[in-house]
């Protein structure tokens, strides 16, 4: 053999890298692809007409999704209002009382609820609302997100609230404060931006949700307020519009996937930054 | 007990952490109530019977368990090679520095995009290119179909598989590869050798939490699959998933039984991903301890 055996190794060692850089740098490949075509045909789709005006009549061109904005807007407040103080409790619960057996369950079951294919979530929640209600309603889509945040706002709450040193704790009980104004006025403020920055990276993730809304929001053509009535959401609307044969409502499809890129891109930046910002690194 | 702030305090957060296991067994109760008309109708051919159809009352469901099984698979396959290549890249050769920063982007990003987008864009992009493949290779040109939906659900759980991983890969303890280094062992056999037979068992988590969101996965899904409610006769075929199916018909079923069925599909799939998802927190619980 011309080559000897160290140089052998050596040469396989270099060329394994050199695969791993080709194979990781080959999965960049569709993400480029999926941005660009966002870019190339979602951006021009966007003019101040599609952002405030409603959708018109099919065949007519122009109008805009504004009722679908609207409606975006509507589901996350109501998903935040159901399950933001419920999921800061039960972190709080979690931080608190690590080695309870009762924790153990509760994490348990945070981490099932958080692994249901989002489209049973949807089935549950017709079931429990729709379903009595007889009508497909805001309510029942921001249920519906609302049951997908908890689970995030639990875990970035307890792992928050984790973090923050027994020292900060001690200082506020030797003081004589009792234990729940030491929770809710020292450790939940030293935790806010955590807290915060986990509140919005579960809106993030919820912002694109659509099949838990197929059959709880179930969607809508005309702007509506009332949370018991069907509304419209930005995924929705892209569903329905790419199902449909009009190349209009396809470029308008486009113009709505690239918002809700931009939109969720925006949050997860967003909270990235405020916990770069106020975080605090004990 | 006295009732004062404290114990007042405490018990609250106790009940609202019972509330989450409460809403785990209503949601339980309520699909297993849903789908009891189902159950007692379909009984075991739930599982074995090809026809499905509302008209006549007969509701199998194995064109479905197949197509959630082929493309979950399919995709996961297709992500291993990547996955893989990344965690190890992040994990062990570029910690930090220009590379780390690009692929975390990358990842972030792939994490990001909402499934509706990846449907959208598979159907108006992915979609003619595979059929435009397909007639240069005399396929039937679909398109659409069981490939061209792992494909999409692939890109998605990249970025799962990857970061649990790359987790993994970070916790192998540097006393135990410097001590391969110092046999001589070049950077290949330390991962051969070192890295990946102490991690193994959090890659396979991590693989399993992927598959476990492939499974569930509906949207993209739905909109490239071709939504097609037979057995699938080949690979490129159009087909059906267990979500794509619920997401197409649940909301214009009009039968009891026929949404019944539905919901018991839907159950199958809360139970599937349920299972795979607490062995796999299990095997990653085990990993956290032990270091």
């Amino acid at each position: 053999m011309c080559i000897n055996k160290i140089e052998w190794r050596i040469i396989k060692d270099r060329v394994f890298l050199l695969l791993l850089i080709i194979i990781a740098l080959v999965s960049i490949v569709p993400l480029g692809f999926i941005l660009y075509f966002l870019i190339i045909k979602g951006a021009p789709a966007i003019n101040w007409e599609f952002i405030i005006a409603g959708p018109k009549p099919y065949g007519i061109s122009g109008g805009g999704i504004a009722h679908a904005i609207v409606g975006t807007l509507i589901l996350i407040i109501l998903a935040a209002l159901l399950s933001v103080p419920a999921g800061l409790s039960i972190g709080l619960f979690l931080a608190e009382n690590r080695k309870s057996k009762l924790a153990y369950w509760v994490r348990l079951g945070v981490d099932i609820l958080q692994s249901i294919p989002s489209i049973v979530i949807g089935i549950i929640v017709w079931s429990w609302i729709v379903k009595p209600m007889r009508m497909f309603s805001a309510f029942s889509g921001g249920m519906a997100l609302g049951l997908m945040m908890l689970p995030v706002i639990v875990r970035s709450t307890e792992e928050t609230v984790r973090l923050i040193p027994y020292s900060i704790k001690e200082a506020s009980l030797s003081l004589g404060v009792p234990y729940y104004r030491t929770v809710l006025k020292v450790i939940l403020p030293a935790g806010l931006s955590g807290i915060v920055s986990g509140i919005l990276l579960s809106i993030a993730r919820i912002a694109g949700e659509t099949a838990p809304l197929i059959f709880t929001a179930f969607g809508s053509r005309f702007m509506n307020l009332d949370i018991f009535k069907p509304v419209e959401s930005m995924p929705l609307l892209i569903y329905r519009y790419a199902s449909s044969p009009y190349q209009d409502l396809h470029t308008m499809a486009w113009g709505a996937s690239f918002l809700l890129v931009v939109l969720v891109l925006t949050l997860n930046i967003t909270a990235k930054g405020v916990c770069r910002r106020w975080c605090r690194k004990y | 007990m006295k009732f004062n702030g404290d114990n007042i305090f405490s018990g609250y957060l106790r009940l609202s952490s019972l509330v989450i296991l409460l809403i785990l067994i209503i949601i339980l109760l309520t699909l297993v109530w849903d789908a009891r008309e189902a159950i007692l109708h379909n009984g075991f051919g739930f599982f074995t019977g090809t026809t499905w159809d509302p008209v006549r009352d007969e509701y199998g469901s194995l064109p479905f368990l197949a197509g959630t099984v082929f493309t979950a698979f399919a995709a996961l396959l297709l992500c291993l090679p990547f996955s893989f290549a990344i965690s190890i890249l992040m994990g062990e050769y570029y910690r930090t520095g220009l590379f780390a920063s690009i692929m975390n982007t990358t990842i972030e990003l792939l994490a990001g995009i909402p499934s509706i987008v990846y449907g959208f864009w598979g159907l108006f992009v992915f979609v003619p290119f595979v059929r435009n493949i397909q007639i240069s290779f005399g396929i039937t040109p679909y398109g659409v179909g069981i490939f061209t939906a792992a494909v999409i659900l692939c890109f998605m759980i990249i970025p799962y598989a990857a970061s649990i991983a790359r987790e993994v890969i970070n916790m192998v303890p540097g006393d135990l590869k410097e001590a391969a280094y110092s046999l001589g062992a070049t950077r290949l056999e330390v991962i051969r050798h070192i890295i990946i037979p102490h991690s193994i068992s959090g890659i396979f988590a991590g693989i399993l939490l992927a598959l476990g969101r492939a499974l569930g996965e509906t949207m993209a899904v739905t909109m490239v699959i071709g939504n097609n409610n037979v057995f699938p006769s080949s690979f490129f075929a159009p087909a059906n998933t267990m979500a794509s199916l619920i997401a197409n018909e649940f909301a214009e079923a009009v039968q009891n039984l026929h949404l019944s069925s539905l919901v018991q599909i839907g159950l199958l799939l809360f139970l599937v991903t349920t299972v795979i998802n607490i062995i796999g927190k299990i095997v990653l619980n085990r990993l956290s301890y032990r270091e």
